[in-house]
């Protein structure tokens, strides 16, 4: 049995894998880490428009704060986010950017003086003031008041992940390419490291490790409909479930984007409306005013996508030959701005749609997006229920994103999810006690069951196939356990994909051969995807309200009163065919921002017991600190003790001197 | 979107087949009939292919979007990024093969991690601080607006290897850095951030394994998806090298 150690194995070379791989390491630990792709295709590549981070550089920015991003990432999470973990990113954010720039991110620039920019369909002059020019840029994205996504272009994540990975080679960190963890090695209360495949050999080996951290990223492939990479089939969700111990958080919060590119699913950034781009019906009309009058294109994706959804049920969508779509226009924001902020867009139009942005409106319509479901942690980054186990980003649920993300935030928990949790996990490896006694009995049980596993595919006879199966749970999921959800086509999901689980367990193979094998990946992934699909279809099947992207036909309203509670769902036993679930309330009496109406979407909402007196208390702390929003903060909810301590501390801004 | 006049084709696809890992595997073409669909790019109906006909065909597709790199491939004999690439662009009969130069994994697949990763420490493709360190609870510094457009523009490399599938200095020299290298340097070079002289980056690429091994073919520059200026970076850079190697 071939065994590497290592002291932080880290699974998922995205930028949250390799940014907390640099700081584990910087910190003295050895780090590894295993990446089904090279690391720099993985889909932070992807993130196009831009990383939130309050630094108020831009005149629309001006006046922005921790505390505004705070409130806009609360509001869009539509209260299911702990707000301590959001305090925590929004510090962060900005000496995460200002690292990356240091690093050699080639943000865009604030360029002093007037330009000319499109706020709701008008030309407006903007004048940037002298001092912030060369400073770093933000643009405006859904869900904010004020501009606060920094960009690159709109090749941010690019730009961003290049730099990362570029600094991670710089630090001698290895990257395992082409390799997938198969399971997690574990005792039921500590994880000892992962079961690997090589995905060129086929040779099957074990990685231990005195920390294991998964950083695989999202699960959008359980969808037929899509902006995620091929690679993104939630098996690093799967592996945690699989242990029986460790919880995935919030897994029916799941988000479509407004703009995939109909019908290839592509994204196109949120940069499009945020720089000014407007949709359109069948009719040419803008149509999003009439639903969202106050934030319009800009409202939340959730919001934004539901009523894409609901103009086109009204007759209003354009009628292609693959059926209804909404139009992106972006031909008002001129050629220069689009070749030199959008040019992304402009190749994937060019490329995949054959259509010139410039001239011509892009047919968009809403696709699965983000997971803000994942493996549960405490804000450390760690499992509370299996030691040694640790997430971040996408992957994991700790949870700063509740049931939506803003746009920009993602990329944004990225980093700063790797700083945070580099830290806390070199600070786990520092402790002696930590570090383990290695069961090498229980590392060869599991790197054989796992070998015995895959040799079912190839010799057990079953006759079920693979790819037939991960399209039928594909369509179903798009089809049920979309944006509208009701309880009838969510039972009918889960009921359906326990029974293509159950088929899923004779699955044969048509090219029985135990190396390089496409065939045989599908396999073993798709019986693993099944139960990340159950886990969504069933969450979402017994949540009976409506929060932030999950949205009850029928129960239209978030219920604080019921549901103001995470999801927690655990795989007890191999042969179940759901997941068990479990519920963790949110403490309203200990909120900064207790629940209220998010500013855009419905206003009616079920008010928690505990709400108006939490609201009370509230006001009155900040009447009595209102000159000094430091001590105001603290008074509401202390959070910074949670922060490692190198990355405490207040931000710089033009506006704000120390 | 509109109907093409060559939707419903029946295209033939001749993929190159080899699996090294297997002793007695000899190089092969194999032809896969399927019908065109409108709007069908080679990640579609390679994945067909895949689904229905032979489920051991190997390529590489993640983001398929042309943004990540991972499926250049040499379509009827250039190489180019096969997501992106629209089948009604093409004739019905379509040839491909994997990138030569990069280690073969299997059929269209090919290890250009590996290599870029050699690249990148060869050719420390980071910024160079030199010590200088940032506290990051203050203003970030400044940098000029055009400045870093620039940088940006040769930091959309996405290292597909297609420019080093096209080299001909490539095939003569197997550690040239390939355009991909070159544009590296020429980023960084162009990089306030990064504090290295022309002196250091003449130790990296001052010899014929870096900017003087270019024979000005430029195949690199016509193959680009990302279409950087290649020509003209490796142009400036050489220049700069020059000077730099006849100061001492």
């Amino acid at each position: 049995m071939k065994i590497v150690y290592t002291d932080v194995l880290v699974i998922g070379g995205g930028l949250a894998g390799l940014r907390l791989a640099i700081g584990a390491k910087r910190r003295g630990h050895d780090a590894l880490i295993l990446s089904l792709v090279p690391a720099k295709r993985s889909h932070s590549k992807a993130a196009q428009g831009g990383m939130q981070a309050s630094l108020g550089n831009v005149a629309k920015g001006q006046g922005d704060t921790e505390d505004v991003h705070f409130e806009d990432t609360v509001r869009g999470s539509d209260w299911g986010a702990d707000q301590e973990v959001v305090r925590m990113f929004v510090n962060t954010a900005p000496k995460a950017v200002r690292e990356l720039a240091a690093w050699g991110v080639p943000w865009s620039r604030v360029r002093k003086g007037d330009r000319e920019v499109i706020i709701n369909g008008q030309k407006v002059t903007i004048t940037e003031r002298d001092e912030a020019h060369g400073l770093i840029a933000q643009r405006d994205f859904g869900g904010t008041k004020k501009w606060r996504t920094c960009y690159a272009a709109d090749g941010t994540g690019h730009a961003m992940i290049n730099t990362v990975a570029d600094q991670a080679i710089a630090d001698s960190i290895p990257v395992h390419e082409r390799k997938e963890a198969l399971s997690l090695i574990h005792d039921g209360s500590r994880c000892y490291g992962a079961v690997v495949r090589d995905l060129i050999t086929g040779e099957v080996s074990a990685y231990v490790a005195t920390a294991t951290a998964i950083c695989t990223g999202g699960a959008g492939r359980v969808y037929r409909t899509t902006t995620n990479a091929v690679i993104c089939e939630g098996i690093g969700h799967a592996i945690a479930l699989e242990t029986g111990v460790s919880a995935l958080g919030n897994m029916e919060a799941v988000q479509f984007h407004p703009t995939g590119i109909f019908p290839a699913g592509i994204l196109v950034t949120e940069g499009c409306r945020g720089d000014g781009g407007l949709l359109k019906d069948v009719d040419g009309h803008r149509f999003m005013p009439d639903y969202e009058p106050e934030k319009k294109e800009l409202a939340s994706r959730d919001v934004v996508s539901r009523r894409m959804e609901e103009h086109i049920k009204k007759g209003k969508g354009h009628k292609s030959r693959f059926g209804e779509h909404i139009w992106l226009d972006i031909t008002l924001l001129g050629e220069k701005h689009i070749h030199t902020n959008l040019r992304e867009v402009w190749d994937i139009c060019h490329y995949f749609l054959g259509v010139d942005p410039v001239k011509e409106m892009i047919p968009v319509r809403p696709a699965q997006h983000y997971t803000m479901g994942g493996v549960r942690t405490d804000p450390s980054g760690q499992s509370p229920t299996l030691k040694g186990l640790f997430s971040a980003g996408e992957a994991a649920c700790w949870d700063m994103h509740g049931f939506n993300r803003l746009g920009g935030n993602s990329v944004a928990e990225t980093v700063v999810a790797g700083m945070i949790v580099g830290e806390t996990i070199a600070d786990y490896c520092d402790k002696l006690a930590n570090t383990p006694t290695v069961p090498l009995g229980l590392v060869r049980e599991f790197v054989e069951r796992e070998q015995a596993k895959l040799a079912a595919f190839t010799k057990g006879g079953g006759r079920e196939d693979a790819s037939l199966i991960k399209g039928e749970m594909q369509d179903l999921m798009t089809a049920k356990v979309g944006i509208f959800r009701t309880g009838k086509d969510l039972e009918e999901a889960v009921d359906k994909l326990q029974k293509l689980l159950v088929r899923s367990r004779s699955i044969g193979l048509r090219s029985p051969s135990l190396g390089a094998n496409p065939e045989l990946v599908t396999a073993y992934r798709v019986q693993r995807m099944l139960k990340i699909a159950l886990s969504i279809a069933y969450g979402a099947a017994v949540r009976t309200e409506s929060r932030g992207a999950h949205f009850r036909e029928d129960f239209p309203r978030r219920n604080d009163a019921e549901w103001l509670k995470r999801t927690l769902a655990t795989w007890k036993s191999e042969s179940d065919t759901l997941p068990t679930l479990a519920y963790e309330p949110l403490d309203v009496t200990r909120m900064e921002l207790p629940p209220g109406w998010r500013g855009y979407g419905a206003k009616d909402y079920i008010d928690h017991p505990d709400t108006p007196e939490r609201q009370k208390a509230v006001e009155a702390i900040r009447a009595q600190y209102a000159s000094d929003r430091f001590a105001m903060q603290k008074a509401l909810m202390p959070y910074e003790h949670l922060l490692p301590e190198v990355l405490r501390g207040k931000n710089e801004r033009i506006d704000e001197r120390f | 979107m509109a109907e093409t006049s060559n939707s419903h084709r029946k295209l033939r696809i001749h993929a190159l087949r080899y699996n090294p890992a297997k002793a007695d595997d000899t190089p092969r073409i194999q032809t896969y009939e399927l019908e065109e669909a409108p709007g069908m790019t080679l990640f579609i109906a390679l994945s067909e292919i895949r689904e229905k006909q032979d489920p051991s065909l190997q390529f590489d597709f993640v983001c398929r979007a042309g943004i990540c790199g991972s499926c250049g491939m040499m379509i009827n004999g250039l190489p180019g990024l096969a997501c992106r690439t629209v089948t009604k662009d093409l004739p019905a009969d379509i040839s491909l093969a994997p990138l030569p130069f990069f280690e073969l994994i299997g059929d269209l697949s090919v290890n250009t991690g590996k290599w870029m990763r050699g690249m990148s420490e060869k050719l420390e493709t980071w910024v160079h601080s030199m010590g200088q360190s940032t506290d990051l609870k203050r203003i970030e510094e400044a940098m000029d607006p055009a400045l870093a457009e620039e940088v940006y523009e040769l930091d959309r490399c996405i290292e597909c290897g297609c420019c080093v599938a096209s080299c001909g200095t490539a095939r003569m020299r197997k550690d040239f850095v390939g355009a991909v290298g070159l544009n590296k340097m020429a980023r960084f070079r162009l990089d306030p951030r990064d504090k290295r002289t022309d002196a250091d980056f003449y130790e990296l690429v001052g010899d014929d394994n870096g900017v003087f091994g270019c024979m000005s073919l430029l195949a690199c520059h016509d193959v680009c998806p990302k279409n950087l200026p290649l020509q003209t970076q490796i142009a400036f850079l050489r220049r700069k090298m020059v000077l730099q190697g006849t100061k001492g």
